[in-house]
């Protein structure tokens, strides 16, 4: 997969809900359209990240794992 | 005009419910929910605990509104509410919940969501006589004006039993549609689950937050007892590890597993750090009158750290601050225990 992100944030060493939260910071000040990737090693956001972007209608665009860590592309609608 | 609220999520089940029966009044609802900074899911994720069935402990919040289809916003309120925790108007709860500030200052915060998205109203799942410090009819009132809210409240589990809101006045929301449901029963919940096809929900105690808990509780009353004061890194260091006071006043704190030892790593700078060589868990220490341990202690905490570690030969090296080696000779219970910092221990005696 390879995606070509607008805005790489980075909320690796952080748990629960806190790669959340930022998402939604920086999702806030993306336009509509950019694509965000975010980086987080708390293996619970590939339940977490899924789950926001159900609840914020923003699409999910998937992951990739590298060295422990996840890279997450979402799409803000 | 289609009406906007903004809903206080916890992920509960009254909260779910709250917004279920709203959002079937034509009402578009935002949930909210407010990451404070004592949430026990992150602990359990940063401890890498996992349930049963192998999957992670999620945020009740995130779980529910994706299952229920709810719009949610989880928003970072931590900065300010250190605040909230240290100095409450109010005063405490059963544990250490500022009850009634906390709910202020959620107020308050959903309040500005209201204001910068033009939403109407804000929504909560509180029930009447449920809770006993914050949630009596006179709290209530008191949080609604304190939070810049009056009349803006609408609690729709027990809204026949409160004085009529803006949005009742108005006819935005039907009050003879909502529920009238006092005390702690939750026997109308279980009820009303069925009917609006709520199937699955988190048990009604605890929650995701610390301040609930009587053994965090515990360890915070205890540090305020012994130091005459609370700081942010010990709000959350309070949810890590064993706690120990050496006669001194030193506080020890002992990790649990590798995920702990790994937090603990981020305090080696700051704090006296023991690790031992070999399996076995690190520990940071602070001193309460000086900067400095004697050698009796860094004994005593080696000995602690040999207690939770594979020892050869009954013991185990210990490094302490990259600077020496103590052999630790791990404690019996009985000993380590006069040290400990615990409610269990508290109950005992």
């Amino acid at each position: 997969m390879e995606i070509k992100p607008d805005i790489v944030h980075d909320a690796t060493g952080t748990y629960c809900p806190i790669p959340i939260t930022e998402l939604a910071k920086v999702m806030k000040k993306a336009e509509k359209g950019q694509i965000v990737e975010l980086l987080a090693d708390d293996e619970g956001a590939l339940q977490d990240v899924p789950a926001w972007c159900q609840t914020t209608g923003n699409e999910y665009l998937g992951y990739k794992e590298e060295d422990g860590v996840y890279h997450f592309y979402v799409r803000k609608v | 005009m289609k009406r906007k609220a903004v809903a206080l999520y916890s992920g509960g089940l009254d909260s779910t419910l709250a917004i279920k029966l709203i959002q079937n009044q034509g009402i578009d609802v935002l949930a909210v929910h407010f990451y404070t900074g004592f949430c026990i899911t992150e602990t359990k994720r940063r401890r890498g605990e996992k349930k049963e069935d192998g999957s992670h402990y999620m945020n009740p919040a995130l779980k529910y509104a994706a299952k229920y289809g709810f719009p949610l916003e989880i928003v970072d309120i931590s900065d300010g509410y250190m605040d909230v925790i240290l100095n409450p108007k109010y005063g405490y709860g059963a544990n250490i919940n500022p009850c009634i500030d906390c709910r202020i200052y959620m107020f308050k915060k959903a309040r500005e969501i209201m204001e910068e998205i033009g939403a109407d109203f804000v929504i909560s799942g509180e029930v009447l006589g449920q809770r006993p410090k914050s949630q009596k009819s006179i709290p209530l009132k008191i949080i609604e004006r304190d939070s810049g809210l009056e009349g803006l409240i609408l609690r729709p589990l027990s809204a026949k039993r409160l004085p009529p809101t803006v949005p009742e006045i108005k006819g935005w929301v039907d009050r003879e549609k909502l529920e009238g449901i006092v005390g702690r029963s939750r026997k109308r919940q279980l009820q009303l689950a069925k009917e609006l096809g709520i199937d699955e929900f988190e048990s009604p105690a605890g929650g995701c937050c610390y301040l609930t808990d009587e053994n965090y509780a515990y360890k915070y009353k205890e540090t305020l007892q012994v130091e005459g004061k609370i700081t942010q890194e010990d709000l959350t260091l309070f949810t890590v590890g064993r706690h120990f006071r050496l006669d001194s006043g030193t506080k020890v704190i002992v990790s649990r597993n590798e995920g702990e030892n790994n937090f603990l790593y981020g305090f080696a700078k700051r704090y006296h750090f023991f690790e031992p060589l070999g399996k076995g868990p690190v520990a940071i220490a602070k001193p309460l009158h000086s900067d400095y341990l004697d050698e009796d202690e860094k004994q005593i905490i080696a000995n602690i750290i040999a207690r939770y570690s594979k020892t050869v030969d009954g013991k185990i090296d210990v490094k302490y601050n990259n600077e020496e080696i103590i052999t630790g000779i791990p404690f019996d219970d009985e000993t380590l225990n006069q040290w400990r910092i615990s409610l269990w221990k508290s109950n005992q005696t």
